[in-house]
């Protein structure tokens, strides 16, 4: 009995002693082989460097955008109106659910920026006579609202004050109503309404040219002429309120009154936009992460089984020793959670870093009054355990393996590896190999399993790159498809009333304007049983030759006599298909509603709408031959002239101007969205090495012995290197095509799930993209070939010969 | 000094150092060997008899005398110049063999016959051993023994002047060494070559020309065999 006990303290005693020893052994290897260490590391790195910078950034802009809107009050429900009387509102907020209510007058105004030819357009928006409104209050940035009585002082939204470097106190002149006026800023302020502003007729933000306004009421009632009326309302309901009965409520009572149909924040401009890209950039926060992560883990999988296959013969003497299978399996697995640790440490870093970075600057582009940095701790919990899971799970087989063996047969000096000639070499017997070469093939053919991952791998991280970078063709592609194909006008000219067709020949006959076309866009509700959309129906000439609708292949496609065509987008959004009818409610004029039938279905790539031939839509809508837009080519050297006549021409309310449109999307869109793309190519290309790295030096360790006989034998240190190399050189070779065809399906994932209204990324990969995923991939082969190469040149060949493998 | 000996090597010290501690494993060698001989050295393990055949054979530099391999001083060779004389002139056999296991014994063999100037077939080395019938298989397909043999006929088959071998049956039982030490006996009568056998087996001693024992670095004897036993004799 107690020699039993003395006995088990004894090893006790052992156990502690030894397993400290095989900590130092951890610790000696960890330094020992840094440089595989940090290269496994970097893949994890990589991995959940994505993960946490696409989770990070979008839970942190969602959290912030609920947190704007919150605090700032921003409304649930929206109508327009022509013009109501103000003793209505008391009615309106009568409605059961409304628990907020703000009326409001607005207003179209025409600015002249000082040193800034070019037509400027803005919206008005009437503040109440003291302080906040009720519903979308405003985030003051600098300076202090306007005052009652001061009919001249406005507050201007950031991003216009940011684009003319507007500050308090400046001033410009405004034609509102057809009155010239002179206004003073007071205050540069961000509102939850506005976080995304297009100009009328634009298709994309142009923060130059069109902007909003905050003017006290009492000024703008009187430079509208809405003295005691509102034609604007915002509310919010109450929590458990029915949007839908508070919007019938609403519609019904305001009939009388010209209301456009209230709708909900889901159908509110800017929010459906910013609504769009955060759904965005949530796809592309799970999408790339998931393509990340399967990757780095398949790779981490791939290079600790290789990592603890070259320490076999070591585990079989630890074997030897006494120590147990579990032992020796905790012993490794504390190998391979120490490396994962690392890398899942510097993935974290990296992540929060670049979600930091990509923060800071979606901040300056969505203009919220602060970031909120937020990762949910659940997600790290899960990269956690995922990160180190796996690459335990990666580490187990092979060490499973290595124990598994008997130690006797593991200290044994290993058996030869069983090679045969194989059918591959076979048929390439007409080829007159070298010994050296013909290693290289066997060794290829030897260990399919092994060649197929060490592909694999050079596959997976040529296809990663390849999907971090395939985006910028096709942004470009879009854009240059949207403004060389499908929009050719210089100019797109909005006009505050519809006016009569003839109005065109007028612009037409204008010097500098080469050639003019006229449209008509109505807002309009398109409902297919219980889906709607709210937007407008553009009613084009039939000749129409500054813009078209395309098809697929950018073709245009011709209107139909009668019916509509819409954008697939919308048609899958509102589950129609060419033949079935759709219910039309136009928004303004005679806010007919009637039921057409779906004639064609086009493919633009940027905006969605819904299309007819212009005497098909004024006859739809009850109006005569009349047109609310003119598309105008322009002479180059009369630009400058044309958009002065249109600046002051009464009728118009603003133009868009490709140029500007083309600049401003690179501006902010594609800045965005190609920022996260970047981020994504530099964490691919971080994979890409760290995998390179560790094929390169697991072969050199298993190959070692090998190359050392031959560098006895008389070879020289090139000699022995084009065997090592060469074999990577073909697992390359093999790779590189293989990672371009997984990253073109990864791309095609990606691009599928990108389709959002405003834009849709068509799937393009260029040459250039498919060269530069050939050559991340190459130039990390290529500086982890030098390393194995110098090292080979250190071979120590009398020790190598004297160990066993 | 005798002008035709195939190595020299004088006043020959290696000082190893391993952290603070300096291992001399050479205290001043003085060895002649002669062409065609074949020469068996026997030592303990740690008598510095490896360390000596790794200098002579180009594998590693003295600390400090002299080594000739004929006119050539290898004690101030560089890396290239070593390479090239192993290729050239040198076979090595090794205790564990160090085939090349994606290669059959043809090609192991041939792998050294690409890059030497004047060589054998590989056929021709593989029967000089006895392998000719098992010319196409691999190592994993040969016993301990055969693929020694692979060994040797991959050392001899450049013609080389000096085939060094380093405990060559220490991984064998003794009925499969004598078949290896039989196969460097043919070689060595049949192609001249001067052979250098290091051993911690004295029982191989008498199938040499001349036995050299080393001891503490230094050599501390030498015989000379009136006439070369069979090696089909020795038994150990």
């Amino acid at each position: 009995m107690i020699s039993a006990r003395i006995r088990g303290r004894w090893r006790g005693d052992v156990m502690i002693r030894s397993t400290a020893s095989l900590n130092t052994k951890i610790r000696r290897e960890l330094w020992q082989m840094r440089g595989q260490v940090l290269a496994i590391a970097l893949v994890i790195a990589g991995g959940v460097g994505v993960c946490v910078m696409s989770l990070a950034n979008y839970s942190s802009l969602m959290v912030t955008r609920a947190d704007y809107y919150q605090q700032y009050r921003f409304a649930d429900v929206f109508a327009n109106l022509k013009r109501a009387p103000r003793s209505m509102v008391e009615k309106v907020a009568a409605i059961p659910g409304i628990e907020r209510i703000s009326a409001r007058v607005e207003g179209a105004a025409k600015l002249e920026m000082p040193d800034f030819p070019e037509p400027v357009s803005a919206r008005l928006v009437s503040l109440p006579p003291r302080g906040q409104p009720a519903v979308n209050q405003l985030y003051v940035r600098q300076g202090h609202l306007p005052r009652p009585g001061r009919s001249q002082e406005v507050a201007i939204i950031g991003s216009f004050a940011n684009a003319h470097d507007l500050r308090p106190g400046d001033r410009f002149g405004a034609i509102i109503h057809g009155r010239r006026q002179v206004l003073t800023v007071t205050a540069v302020v961000e509102s939850p309404e506005f976080i995304y502003t297009i100009p009328p007729g634009g298709m994309l933000p142009d923060y130059e040219r069109y902007g909003v306004l905050w003017m006290s009421r009492e000024s703008l009632e009187a430079a509208m002429d809405m003295k005691g009326a509102f034609n604007s309302l915002v509310l919010t309901v109450d929590r458990g309120a029915s949007e839908n009965s508070v919007i019938e409520a609403i519609d019904r009572l305001l009939d009388r009154y010209g209301v456009t149909g209230a709708f909900a924040r889901s159908d509110q401009f800017s929010h459906r936009f910013l609504d769009d890209e955060l759904s965005q950039l949530k796809t592309m926060a799970t999408v790339f992460p998931a393509i990340f992560m399967t990757v780095a883990m398949f790779l981490l999988n791939v290079v600790i089984n290789r990592l603890i296959n070259t320490q076999r013969d070591i585990i079989a003497i630890l074997k030897a020793f006494g120590y147990s299978n579990g032992q020796i399996g905790w012993h490794y697995s504390k190998l391979v959670l120490t490396i994962a640790v690392i890398g899942l440490f510097l993935g974290l870093l990296l992540g929060v870093w670049t979600g930091r970075a990509m923060g800071e600057m979606y901040m300056d582009y969505y203009r919220f009054p602060g970031l909120l940095f937020r990762m949910d701790p659940r997600w790290l919990l899960v990269l956690t355990a995922g990160t180190l899971g796996v690459a335990w799970l990666g580490g187990w087989q092979a060490i499973h393996k290595a124990a598994s063996l008997p130690p006797a047969e593991a200290m044994r000096p290993e058996g030869p590896t069983r090679y045969r000639t194989g059918w591959v070499e076979r048929i390439l017997t007409p080829l007159r190999f070298s010994q050296p070469s013909r290693m290289i093939v066997r060794q290829l053919i030897r260990r399919p399993g092994r060649t197929v991952l060490s592909v694999m791998g050079v596959a997976m991280a040529t296809g990663i790159v390849l999907v971090g970078n395939f985006q910028f063709d096709s942004v470009s592609l879009m854009v240059h498809q949207q403004f060389a194909r499908v929009q050719q006008q210089d100019v797109t000219a909005s006009f505050i009333e519809p006016r009569n067709a003839s109005a065109l020949y007028t612009l037409q006959q204008q010097p500098g304007v080469r050639y003019a076309e006229g449209r008509r866009v109505v807002s309009a509700r398109l409902i297919h049983e219980h889906r709607q959309w709210r937007g407008s129906v553009t009613g084009m000439p039939e000749d129409a030759r500054l813009q078209f609708v395309v098809d697929q292949k950018m073709r245009a496609v011709p209107l139909p006599t009668e019916g509509l065509l819409l954008t697939d987008f919308l048609a899958r959004r509102l589950g129609v298909n060419v033949g079935d009818d759709v219910r039309v409610q136009f928004l303004e004029g005679k806010r007919k509603s009637m039921s057409m039938p779906v004639a064609g279905i086009t493919s633009e790539l940027v905006g969605v709408g819904a299309y007819a031939r212009l005497d098909v839509l004024n006859r739809a809508s009850g109006d005569g031959p009349v047109i609310n837009q003119a598309l105008l080519n322009l002479d180059p050297d009369a630009r400058a002239r044309v958009y002065r006549e249109l600046r002051e021409a009464p009728g118009v309310l603003g133009i868009s101007i490709r140029q500007a449109m083309l600049d401003s999307f690179y501006d902010t869109l594609a800045k965005t969205f190609l920022t996260f793309t970047f981020f994504n190519s530099l964490l691919g290309g971080v994979i890409a090495f760290g995998v390179m790295y560790n094929t390169i030096r697991i072969s050199l360790a298993e190959k070692g012995r090998e190359l050392a006989s031959l560098r006895v034998l008389g070879y020289t240190h090139n000699e022995v290197s084009h065997i090592l190399l060469g074999e990577m050189a073909i697992i390359v070779a093999v790779g590189i095509p293989l990672g371009w065809l997984i990253g073109q399906g990864l791309a095609r994932l990606i691009v599928g799930a990108l389709e959002t209204e405003l834009y849709r990324v068509p799937l393009t990969i260029t040459g250039q993209t498919l060269g530069v995923s050939a050559t991340v991939v190459i130039v990390s082969a290529l500086v982890s070939g030098l390393v194995a190469w110098w090292r080979l040149r250190n071979l120590d060949l009398i020790a190598v010969l004297k160990t066993r493998e | 000094m005798d002008a035709s000996a195939v190595f020299r090597t004088r006043g020959l010290t290696k000082v190893y150092h391993q952290g603070d501690v300096e291992v001399h494993a050479l205290r001043g060698v003085d060895l002649d060997l002669f062409p065609g001989e074949l020469v068996v050295m026997l030592g303990a393990s740690g008598s510095g008899k490896s360390t000596l055949l790794n200098i002579l054979g180009g594998l590693d530099v003295p600390t400090s005398g002299d080594v000739f391999y004929l006119d050539t001083d290898l004690s101030h060779a560089s890396e290239a110049e070593l390479t090239a004389f192993r290729r050239e002139h040198v076979g090595f056999v090794f205790q564990f063999y160090n085939l090349i296991p994606s290669l059959t014994a043809r090609e192991n063999v041939a792998a050294v016959t690409e890059i030497a100037s004047d060589p054998m077939t590989p056929e021709a080395a593989l029967s000089m051993v006895g392998l000719e019938p098992r010319m196409d298989h691999f190592p994993a397909q040969l016993s301990g023994g055969e693929q020694q043999r692979v060994a040797i006929a991959r050392a001899i088959a450049k013609r080389p002047r000096v085939l060094l071998c380093d405990e060559p049956t220490g991984a064998l039982d003794s009925a499969t060494g004598v078949l290896v030490l039989e196969a460097l006996d043919k070689a060595n009568r049949e192609t001249g070559t001067t052979t250098v056998i290091i051993t911690h087996n004295a029982a191989i001693a008498a199938m040499a020309d001349r036995v050299i024992t080393v001891s503490d670095g230094r050599i501390s004897g030498e015989t000379r065999n009136d006439q070369r036993q069979d090696p089909g004799t020795l038994a150990w």
